[in-house]
This record gives C-alpha cells, sequence and structure tokens, in this order.
C-alpha cells in the first residue's frame, strides 16, 4: 500500500476543498476504497475522510425517498418507508455484501464502488479502466462475470452495484456538490458507459461530493421486486439480477401494465435500465408471455463472450421472475 | 483399566484462548527486533527475470533491503528431500509460474514493507506457457509412486476388465472432472525466522509438521538438524497446504540471515493463490459395468490430473475404486500432466474426495440405468474384504452406516422426485464415503511433577481440531488423573517427534504414543512406589494397585503420584514411548467409512441450487471426544457442498494466472448455503488399526458430499452434471 496522508473533513465545503486536490479520495466507509488500496489498484496520496459529516438522514417526502450519501445500506434496507415504498431497493440492498459490509457501506460509497472485473483488480493484468491504452485481459479472457451489454473494445467490465440497478430503475436523481456548487444527476446518466474512455466511469468533477440520493416512490415503485442470481446463497456478485417494477390496472381478471420498470444487474457495463422493454410491457397483460417477449427485446442486442453466454438466458429467465413476483404483488 | 475421560465430548480446552485472541497464532508471535519481509511476485507464467529495479525501493527510509535473485544469499543446498515440494527461493532467474516470489523487501514496519513492495519494479521476458490441460494431455506421463498414494503404482489391474465390460447387462463410461481448488485456510501462512549465531535458527510457522520444516531448514541452510528449532503453538486451518515447507519458510530465514535482524514474512490472500499449493484439476473416466442385478462385473478407473512442470504432485484419484466395491475385473490408472502452474498438493482427502466424486457419481449412473435403487445397488457389490489387496478389512461398518444413514435420513428411492408447490424441484441423493487409515511413527513424553500433575509433550500440531483436548484425554486415562491434572503442549521441535499432521493421523499417530507414554509412566510411578520404603505401597504386588485421580491404591493402602515423586528427590518422572505401524499391521486393509444422504431444492428457472439437508453416518474407529468430532465431521461436509457448489480456482488460459484471488471472488460455502447438517457416528472397536483404535475422521467428511449433491441434483432436475462446481449456469 502506498503512504498517504488523512484528514477528517469537518464540513461538506472543507471536504469538497480537500477532494479537489490531486490524487485525493473521499473516504466513507471504506469497504471499496480501502479494498483496492490495499490491492495497490487506487494510490490516493490524500485521504479525505467524509464518514463523520451529517449527511445520514434517510427521509421520506411525499413523492420520494431522500437518501442521505452517509445513510449506510444497513439503514436504507431496514427503512420502513423504503420497504413499504420501494421494495426493490430494500432487497437489492440486502442481497449485497454481507452484514458487516452493509453495516459500514453508505449510498455514496455504493453509488461510487468501482467494478469487480478480476483484471481491474490485479495489477499484473492489463487493463484500459486503470491504465488508460494499456490494453485489456478481459476481453479475450476469463470473461464469467463480465458484461454483455454496454462493453466496448477497450472494456467489458460489469458494474458491481445491487443498489443502483434499483435505483436506475425507478428514475433516482443524484445530488452533488463541488468546487462550482450544487447539481442534481440522473442515475442512469451517473455511470459512463465505457466506449473509448473505461477509465472514465463517473459523471463527476474532481471535488464533487454526492450529498444525497432522491428517488420519485411511485405506484410502480410500491410494487417492485429485486430477483438477483449468484454463485452461492448469499455474499456474492450477481451474475444477473433484475429490479423490476408494475403499475396495474383492471380488474384481477383483465389487468394491464399501466406502466412498467426494469433494470439489469451484472449484465451491463452499468446498472442497465431498459426504457424499451418497459414501453413493450405497458399495455400489455402481466404474463409470462409478455415478460419473456420484453425480455428477449432487452438482450437482443446483447454481446457474450465465452464464459458468459448463459447470462443471456439467465438474464432473460431472471427478468421473467422478477416481472412475475412484482406482478403478484409483495 | 476403562478410559472414563476419553470419548467425552469435551469442550476444547484452548477454546477460550481463541475466543478471547490470547491463543498467538503464528503472525502474531512478539519478537523484539522484528522486521517485516513482503513478497513481490511474478506476472507471468513462465519467463525469465530480465531485471528488477530496486533503486526507488532501497530508498524508502525504513527499508533493510530488498533482496532478489542477484543479491540474495546463496543456500548451500537446495534439493528437495523426500515427500517434499520444489521451491522458489531467489536462487536463479526463472518463473516458473504466475504469482511465484521474485522479491523480497524487509523494512522496520510493515507498511514500509508493503509500500516499498508497490516501488520495487520487475521487467520479465515471457515464454510461451500454458494452464490448460488439453494442451498437454497428450505428454501425459505415468508418475513414480508417490507416499500421498500410499506407495501404490499408478496403474493396477485384475482380472479382465474388457471383459467384465462386455459381458455387462448394463454399462457406464463417463469422464468427471474436478476443477482446481485452493485450501484457504482462514489463517494465512505465516513466518518468523530468527537466527541466534551464524548457524542457529529459530523458526515460528504456520505449519502441519514442525519436524518437516526443521528438516528442509536445516538441509537448504546445510546446519546439523539439531540447530533448528520450529514452533507452531496454534494453527488456524491447514488442509494440506501447510504440510510441507513452501519457498515463504526458506525466505523468511534467508532475508532474517541476509538483514541481520528476525523477519516475519506473512503471505497476503491473494498470495495464497499458487505457491503454497492447491487441489490440482482432475479428468477421470470411469467404466462400470454389473449385470442385470445390479452386481459390478467392471469397473475401470483412469485419472489424470495437472502439476507443475518442475515437481510431481500425483492426485490418487483412482485409488478409491481399489478398496470401494466387490467387483472381480477392475483397472486404475493415473497419469500426470506438466502445466506452468504451481505445483499442487494435498489437500483435505486428496484422491478421495476427487476420485469419490468420479466413481460415486458413476455408480449412481449405473443405478439409474438399471432403474435400481441406488443404495441397493452398492450393496449387491459389497465389498466384504479388500478387493484389490485380498486383505480383511481390520473393521468395517459401512453396512450399518447406510442403514443408520436410510433411517435417520428417511430414505425412499423415487426415480423423480414431485416438485414443490412452490415449483422448486427437489431430488434426493446418496454416496459412499471413505477414506485411508493412516498411522506414522510418533514419541511423547509422559512427565509426573513433583505437585502430583502431569506433563505430556509430542511434537505434534493441532491445526484447530482439537489436538490439545483429545491428548489430554488419553493422557490423562492413561497415567490414571483428572483432565485437571494433566497437562499436554505440542508444537515444538524439541519435543519428542511426531508425523506431521496431515491424512487425519494425528489422532491414530499421537494418541498411540500419547497412551504408551502414559501408561509407561504410571507403571513406573507404580513400580516406584512398591518399591519404596517410604512408600505405604511397599511390597505390593504392581498388578494389584489401582490408579485413581492420582492415587495408588493397595491392600486398603494408598500412596500418590505426588508422594512417589517428592520421595525420590523432587525430581520429575519420566517415560518416554514410541508407536508407530508394525508387520502385523500390513495384514489388514485399513479404512474408515461412511454413507452421506442429501436432499437439494433446485430452482427450475434460475439454476439455484440449495443443500436443504445433508446426513452423513461415519465409522472411523473410536472416537476420541464426540464433540469435537462431530466438528470435524461437521466442517469435512461443509467442505463437500463447497467442492460440489462452489469452489473453484479460476485461471485465465491466455496469461496463466489464477483470477479467484481472493474470498469474494473464489468461493466457499456462506452461511446460507448450510442448512441442515447432520453428522452421526458409529463407534467401532478396531484393535488392529493402532493401540488407540482410532481411524482419524479429519477428512472423511468431504468424501462423497459432492457426489451425493450431484446425484440428489440429477434426481431433481434429470441433468447429470459431471463437471464440478455445479453452478447455475450448469443446469439452465
Ligand atoms: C467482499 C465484498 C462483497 C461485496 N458484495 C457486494 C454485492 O453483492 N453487491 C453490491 O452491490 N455491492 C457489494 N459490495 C460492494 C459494497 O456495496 C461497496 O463496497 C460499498 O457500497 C461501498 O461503500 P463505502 O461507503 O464503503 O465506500 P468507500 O469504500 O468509502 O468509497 C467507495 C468510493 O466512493 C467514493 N465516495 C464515497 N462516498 C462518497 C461521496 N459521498 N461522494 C463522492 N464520492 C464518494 C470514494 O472516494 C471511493 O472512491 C461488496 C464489497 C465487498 C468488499
Amino acid at each position: 500500500m502506498r503512504h498517504f496522508t488523512f484528514e477528517r473533513a469537518k464540513s461538506v465545503d472543507e471536504a469538497v476543498k480537500g477532494g479537489a486536490q490531486p490524487e485525493a479520495a473521499f473516504l466513507a466507509g471504506g469497504t471499496s476504497l480501502v479494498d483496492l488500496m490495499k490491492l495497490e489498484v487506487l494510490t490516493p496520496l490524500r485521504i479525505v475522510d467524509v464518514s463523520r459529516l451529517d449527511l445520514q438522514k434517510i427521509e421520506a417526502r411525499t413523492g420520494g425517498l431522500v437518501l442521505g450519501a452517509l445513510a449506510t445500506n444497513t439503514d436504507v434496507a431496514l427503512h420502513p418507508e423504503v420497504r413499504r415504498r420501494l421494495p426493490a431497493l430494500a432487497e437489492a440492498l440486502l442481497s449485497g455484501a454481507s452484514p458487516q459490509l452493509r453495516n459500514a457501506a453508505t449510498v455514496g460509497g455504493n453509488l461510487l464502488q468501482r467494478t469487480r472485473c478480476a483484471y481491474f483488480r490485479d495489477l499484473a493484468t492489463l487493463c484500459n479502466k486503470r491504465t488508460p491504452r494499456s490494453g485489456c485481459d478481459a476481453l479475450e479472457g476469463w470473461t464469467r462475470m463480465h458484461a454483455i451489454l454496454g462493453g466496448s473494445n477497450q472494456c467489458i467490465a460489469a458494474h458491481p452495484s445491487d443498489m443502483c440497478v434499483a435505483l436506475a430503475a425507478f428514475d433516482a436523481r443524484v445530488k452533488v456538490r463541488g468546487p462550482q456548487g450544487e447539481r442534481e444527476i440522473a442515475l442512469t446518466d451517473f455511470h459512463l458507459l465505457p466506449e473509448q474512455h473505461p477509465d472514465r466511469e463517473f459523471a463527476l468533477s474532481p471535488g464533487e461530493l454526492v450529498i444525497s440520493v432522491f428517488v420519485p416512490t411511485t405506484a410502480a415503485a410500491a410494487r417492485s421486486r429485486y430477483v438477483k442470481v449468484r454463485d452461492r446463497a448469499s455474499y456474492a456478485f450477481a451474475l444477473v439480477s433484475c429490479a423490476a417494477g408494475l403499475e396495474l390496472s383492471g380488474g384481477t381478471s383483465g389487468r394491464i401494465i399501466r406502466e412498467a420498470r426494469v433494470a439489469l444487474g451484472g449484465v451491463g457495463t452499468k446498472p442497465w435500465r431498459s426504457i424499451e422493454a418497459e414501453r413493450a410491457l405497458a399495455g400489455q397483460p402481466p404474463t409470462k408471455d409478455s415478460f419473456r417477449k420484453a425480455a428477449e427485446l432487452l438482450l437482443a442486442g446483447a454481446q457474450p463472450r465465452r464464459d458468459n453466454a448463459f447470462k443471456v438466458e439467465l438474464a432473460k429467465r431472471t427478468m421473467v421472475r422478477a416481472l412475475t413476483l412484482a406482478a403478484e404483488g409483495a | 483399566m476403562k478410559p472414563t475421560i476419553t470419548g467425552q465430548p469435551l469442550a476444547r480446552i484452548d477454546g477460550h484462548a481463541k475466543v478471547t485472541g490470547a491463543a498467538r497464532y503464528s503472525a502474531e508471535v512478539q519478537i523484539s527486533g522484528v522486521a517485516y519481509g513482503v513478497l513481490v511476485t511474478s506476472a507471468c507464467a513462465r519467463g525469465r527475470i530480465l531485471a528488477i529495479e530496486t533503486n526507488d525501493a532501497e530508498r524508502e527510509p525504513g527499508v533493510l533491503a530488498v533482496i532478489t535473485p542477484k543479491n540474495a544469499l546463496r543456500l548451500p543446498d537446495t534439493k528437495v528431500p523426500e515427500n517434499d515440494r520444489v521451491v522458489q527461493v531467489l536462487q536463479d532467474d526463472r518463473i516458473v509460474y504466475s504469482n511465484q516470489p521474485v522479491a523480497l523487501v524487509v523494512a522496520e514496519t510493515l507498511e514500509g514493507a508493503m509500500h516499498a513492495a508497490l516501488l520495487v519494479k520487475v521487467h520479465e521476458e515471457k515464454e510461451p506457457a500454458t494452464v490448460r490441460l488439453d494442451d498437454e494431455i497428450k505428454n501425459a506421463f505415468e508418475p513414480e509412486p508417490q507416499s500421498a498414494s500410499g506407495k501404490k503404482s499408478a496403474d493396477q489391474v485384475r482380472g479382465d476388465p474388457a471383459r467384465g465390460l462386455r459381458e455387462a447387462a448394463m454399462r457406464i463410461d463417463e469422464t468427471y472432472q474436478t476443477p482446481y481448488e485452493t485450501h484457504n485456510p482462514l489463517e494465512p501462512h505465516a513466518t518468523t525466522a530468527v537466527w541466534n549465531g551464524p548457524d542457529r535458527l529459530t523458526v515460528y510457522d504456520a505449519t502441519q509438521g514442525v519436524f518437516g520444516v526443521r528438516k528442509k531448514l536445516a538441509k537448504m541452510f546445510a546446519l546439523p538438524t539439531g540447530n533448528v528449532r520450529v514452533l507452531t503453538k496454534f494453527v488456524g486451518g491447514g488442509f494440506g497446504c501447510k504440510g510441507t515447507p513452501w519457498s515463504h519458510v526458506i525466505l523468511a530465514a534467508l532475508a532474517a540471515k541476509q538483514v541481520g535482524r528476525p523477519v516475519k514474512l506473512v503471505l497476503t490472500r491473494p498470495q495464497m493463490f499458487g505457491m503454497v499449493g492447491g487441489r490440482p484439476l482432475t479428468r477421470q473416466r470411469l467404466s462400470v459395468g454389473a449385470n442385470k442385478q445390479g452386481k459390478l462385473t467392471a469397473l475401470r478407473h483412469e485419472s489424470v490430473s495437472t502439476t507443475s512442470r518442475f515437481d510431481d504432485f500425483l492426485e490418487p484419484a483412482a485409488s478409491v475404486s481399489r478398496h470401494s466395491y466387490a467387483c472381480e475385473n477392475m483397472a486404475t490408472s493415473h497419469r500426470l500432466v506438466r502445466l506452468d502452474i504451481a505445483t499442487p498438493t494435498y489437500m483435505r482427502a486428496p484422491g478421495e474426495a476427487t476420485g469419490g466424486f468420479a466413481l460415486e457419481s458413476a455408480i449412481d449412473e449405473l443405478a439409474h440405468a438399471l432403474k435400481m435403487d441406488p443404495l441397493a445397488l452398492r450393496l449387491a457389490s459389497y465389498a466384504e474384504t479388500d478387493p484389490t489387496e485380498d486383505k480383511p478389512f481390520s473393521s468395517k461398518s459401512l453396512r450399518k452406516c447406510y442403514a443408520e444413514g436410510a433411517r435417520r435420513f428417511g430414505w425412499a428411492w423415487n426415480k423423480r422426485s414431485p416438485a414443490r408447490a412452490d415449483g422448486m424441484l427437489v431430488g434426493v441423493g446418496m454416496a459412499t464415503s471413505s477414506y485411508p487409515a493412516y498411522f506414522s511413527k510418533a514419541e511423547a513424553l509422559a512427565r509426573m511433577l513433583p505437585d502430583g500433575t502431569a506433563l505430556v509433550t509430542s511434537g505434534a500440531v493441532d491445526l484447530g481440531g482439537g489436538t490439545y483436548t483429545v491428548m489430554s484425554q488419553v493422557a490423562a486415562d492413561a497415567i490414571g488423573l483428572p483432565m485437571d491434572r494433566v497437562r499436554f503442549d505440542l508444537g515444538d521441535s524439541e519435543m519428542p517427534e511426531a508425523p506431521r499432521s496431515g491424512g487425519s493421523q494425528t489422532a491414530a499417530s499421537c494418541a498411540s504414543a500419547v497412551l504408551l507414554a502414559g501408561r509407561a509412566l504410571r507403571d513406573k510411578l507404580v513400580r516406584m512406589a512398591v518399591a519404596d520404603a517410604g512408600s505405604p505401597l511397599l511390597g505390593a504386588r504392581p498388578d494389584e494397585v489401582l490408579i485413581e485421580n492420582g492415587r495408588m491404591t493397595a491392600n486398603g493402602r494408598t500412596d500418590s503420584f505426588a508422594d512417589v515423586v517428592k520421595r525420590a528427590g523432587g525430581a520429575p518422572v519420566e517415560e518416554r514411548a514410541r508407536a508407530g505401524p508394525d508387520e502385523a499391521r500390513k495384514k489388514w486393509s485399513l479404512h474408515s467409512f461412511g454413507a452421506q444422504f442429501v436432499e437439494v431444492l433446485v430452482d427450475p428457472d434460475l439454476g439455484h441450487v440449495r443443500v436443504k439437508r445433508l446426513v452423513g453416518v461415519f465409522a472411523g474407529g473410536r472416537i476420541l471426544n464426540a464433540r469435537l468430532a462431530r466438528s470435524q465431521l461437521m466442517g469435512g461436509m461443509v467442505w463437500g457442498i463447497g467442492m460440489a457448489l462452489h469452489e473453484e480456482t479460476v485461471y485465465d488460459e491466455k496469461i496463466g494466472r489464477i483470477m479467484t484471488r481472493d474470498l469474494a471472488d473464489y468461493h466457499v460455502p456462506a452461511h446460507a448455503d448450510v442448512q441442515v447438517i447432520e453428522p452421526y457416528f458409529i463407534e467401532e472397536e478396531d484393535v488392529h488399526v493402532d493401540p488407540a483404535g482410532v481411524k482419524g475422521i479429519g477428512e472423511i467428511g468431504i468424501t462423497g458430499t459432492a457426489a451425493a449433491i450431484a446425484n440428489a441434483v440429477f434426481n431433481a432436475t434429470g441433468k447429470r452434471v459431471r463437471s464440478l462446481p455445479i453452478t447455475p449456469d450448469k443446469l439452465l
């Protein structure tokens, strides 16, 4: 591990100032940052500890939830209003990591966690995300955990977050503050596709600190579920996951989907919201058949590789399962 | 006298020390003046070190040395002792596997050493390499007999397997594969080396055998064996990867010599993938034939496993077929394939875990083809005597294990179990477990102190299984003392020699030596008492002296151990004993057996398998402590779940490097994967196996488990997975 200096920010302004310095990094729960520092993948010179800032609050407003950047994953997952108004988010958080990690991990840190691509995490391999233009060993390598959507010839690293998948499906917006002041970024714009610059992962400028996340809580959000498929029953990143929400109209016999929300995890280079699939579902009956059709549509452009070809079918089935559960209602 | 303490389910005596952190593991040993070593490892799988830039690292404050092949001390003797592994200790510029040590930074602090290690730049010249079995299988070769397979030859044939297959009413001919696996004990490998003068070395090492480490260090540094002392008081799991001293052990001693300071070297988790061994990949072909009644007519088991370019480790996967079923026509063979990987090594139940998966899957396939209950098929070819060696079993209670397991589990065989209301598929499966009963030479020293307590020592190692506790129990009974007046100590090469803790042999070997030493001490004390003019027992016949709680009684008169010692001048009274296999033992085939039954739930759409219930019944001779033995079996069964569903060390085949190098990517079962686990024993009286009557239970728990689970998955889904682990994608 490289030597670094450590400062604890006493205010948001102080944090922003510190974070704007060269080679600085914010420290929240530390579960992603410190891990990568130990692997020497991240070697910041200056650690700005933001964990004591007063940004832990979770507020339930009419029309939506405001999640403080420092609210822990556990606190968000167990919050009664989150569970009631956006069950998919609670389920997504609880399906991630382990209780110990969730107790330390924060909303802001989860938004900015880095990929679990094994090549990104290994200095002995080539990685364009770590070192721009150096090459990528993953492309022809072990791709079981890699993305089948949104990859480029530079990078196919999957986005690892469960929380972000649920937030992406439900139009969350991220409030950030930087040296230039405050602004809001749609969650679906917050994470960038790798394209030719996989080293650029977030729509953030130096020093910009996440303050909070706002999620509108709609009817579809209230009828939402998160399904995660992984290699063991707990404590594993998603092979495939799906956040789905439905607003239904009509009686029990002739129900119709008024609005659908779908995002996939484990398969995209960013949390994979599909407006196209959502449109295809609108106006359809909530049946396996319509779900499967929408899933086919979503995955039509998938670009699987040797080890992750199974994800195409698995993603479809996972999406059908999540939509089925959402239709059944929690 | 009947043992009263041995067998009791006592809590481990070191439990308190462990949960309070008082137990010092090797990395926690406090040595004043210690410096810290951090390894730098290779990126490529095969090649040469062109240059190592060390200037930046050397300039860092607190850095004592950056040791590379250029400036490393030359070791006088790097030849490998028998049963040991070739190590890479900075003596040349060759790179023979990825993640191999290529430099070692030593600094005043751990942080300083880590930081400096990051500044070391290694330039490698890559050479073509492969880690793909298929690339090299054409060069498969027949290995020399190895101790891992009981020094048996690689190939064995009995009868006419080809004819047996021809004449069979039903045949199965399938290939099974088990992946590379990595042991991943919780405790990392750690070595602290201290030189006391130019030719005396003390090493605190996380090892399964202090004597093996001593031997290797003495040889490599050309020291008299007696000048090297190795200590290991607590080990946080070994499972085989601490069975032989690896490169880092030698490097710690080398660095300590070079910088003239004690050096502590602890491997990081990623460094534990490769240089300290792992389970090799196996590919096994099973050809099995049976008549209409399910009696086996032929059994052929051919195994290929991987090893490194520079050392032979044989995974004896086909050996299990040599002892399992009555069958006239049998052939087993082993081949090795060299790849550009680090040398694999023993991993919990080497051979039986991997071979058992293939054999017990094939048996299940055969039963299915014959539309027979797989348990009935196994009973139809029950081996009453060892089918290969034509010897009787010293004891074998497998029939009882099957019956008891079936009863406890509620085994009722259906061709297909009905799905549950929630759509989950249900399946049941079973398999046989077995593991050889090893017994090696061991010595123990028993000492009676003037306060009437005994100190018994043997240089064994407690891997966490409870050696401290069970040896104290055996010693207490042997001497005639209560538990709280016996102290058993281990883990020091200055103590009487014991074998390395591997092959489930420590309980058998060490307990036998402790038993003999304890009895000898007791008898000596009795002899001293009856010959002692100051003793109330003067003149009594030794065989009429009764012993209880440190008191000797005969004809209504008593004396105590403490008084005997005091009257003799107060110096401890001691006896040493040695136990070990004799000629008579060779007349027997010696194995533990068991049966495992499992129920699984499978998500038919998403492919997730959940092991709902796992019942195992095992017969492993005498059980020294039922509570600890249960934990051992349970741990083995959990490993079996991991082997079946989760564990796989994945290589990138292009760059020849392990890509699953931490416990987030290398999966072992999480709590949620482990539902109901029920281990049971059948107690056996076995007078042939060893003086303690112990067969060992550290490894048998993992054998058969993966097959039982795969068989249950087949029962649930109709899909036969022949390549572990059974991940969701294999069931889509
Ligand atoms: C073993 C393991 C398993 C895991 N499994 C899962 C899983 O299954 N699913 C899943 O979704 N996640 C998983 N995670 C990831 C986990 O969710 C993240 O590590 C965690 O959410 C990060 O939060 P943190 O507060 O600890 O972030 P930190 O490590 O403190 O920070 C992470 C990054 O965010 C930046 N940052 C933090 N706060 C802010 C802020 N307010 N503004 C701007 N930048 C900020 C930091 O500078 C850093 O770059 C796992 C992690 C581990 C170690």
